[in-house]
């Protein structure tokens, strides 16, 4: 079996579950986020900082931004594997590629301590 | 696949295209291409030099169809809000800090540039979302089909056109 090291779980087809568990789940959470914003009028710091320091909202929040994570990896490893090519860029396309997911990564460790600090920093 | 076709293969070429077919089955994936239809290497797996069918990769060539362009919009969203993430949770630190921190926070989004990021960060958001519905849709073998694909195309712009038309809406 062919796998790939870079992908997220060197399994296309674990990558396509986790892809399509995590996009329910990012779909419920932000049509929920979107939609108390648009059903309260006056949105004030008291209501908003209860909104996010309740555990529930933390746990549903976590595990959002770990699913955005996940989701991530997958997506932009199918672009990049897609786009930054040998047959696009040449020999030093897989630097190339190493180096933007490398990047993403990085990027998503960040968002992900950045984002535990704000939830239990409320 | 290929059992079906080695019936009616010339006898030179069964042994050849025997082994072919065993490398391939042994790789484990099939293709749509038997290997009679296309050139062996005196090595006995397919010449991939001399296969004459056509081969264009060159995206800059290809004009797109509209599942092609709304397939490529949810990749270009998808990148785009994930570079969105990192405003949105500065927005959402800020915004928690403090009493303070939360009116500097509206003083923000009231800001056109901010506005507009913040409207272009939730219509990335919105089509990726609708874009993604679609493709759950057809996981369920639903719209899978020529014209299924070009409709399905049409609704994805027209229902995200919509929604984002009304979080501008909303936001001015």
């Amino acid at each position: 079996m062919v796998t790939n090291v870079t992908s997220f779980g060197r399994s296309g087809l674990y990558d396509w579950v986790v892809q399509r568990f995590t996009a329910v789940y990012l779909a419920i959470y932000f049509i929920g986020v979107l939609g108390f914003l648009a059903l309260t009028p006056e949105l004030n710091f008291a209501t908003w900082s209860a909104l996010f320091s309740a555990t529930w909202m933390r746990i549903a929040s976590l595990a959002a931004l770990v699913a955005i994570c996940a989701h991530a990896w997958i997506g932009l490893w199918t672009v990049a594997t897609d786009y930054l090519t040998t047959d696009l860029l040449g020999g030093a396309a897989t630097v190339i590629r190493i180096g933007f997911q490398s990047i993403c990564v990085i990027v998503m460790f960040i968002y992900l301590v950045w984002g535990i600090q704000i939830l239990w920093g409320v | 696949m290929y059992s079906m076709h080695q019936e009616t293969i010339l006898p030179a070429q069964v042994t050849q295209a025997g082994i072919a077919s065993v490398i391939k089955q042994i790789g484990g994936f099939t293709t749509d291409h038997p290997p009679k239809t296309r050139p062996l290497a005196p090595h006995g797996k397919i010449d991939s030099v001399n296969d004459k069918r056509p081969k264009n990769l060159d995206l800059s060539t290809i004009r797109f169809p509209l599942p092609a362009i709304t397939s490529i919009l949810h990749r270009i969203s998808g990148v785009f809000i994930f570079a969105g993430v990192g405003v949105v949770l500065w927005l959402l630190n800020e915004s928690l800090s403090s009493q303070d921190g939360f009116a500097r926070t509206l003083q923000w989004l009231d800001m056109p540039l901010v506005k507009l990021l913040v409207w272009a960060i939730v219509a990335g958001l919105l089509y990726h979302l609708v874009a993604g519905i679609k493709h759950l849709v057809m996981d369920m073998g639903i719209g899978e089909t020529l014209s299924g694909a070009q409709s399905g195309a049409r609704l994805v712009l027209v229902v995200s056109i919509i929604l984002i038309a009304l979080a501008g809406v909303w936001l001015w």
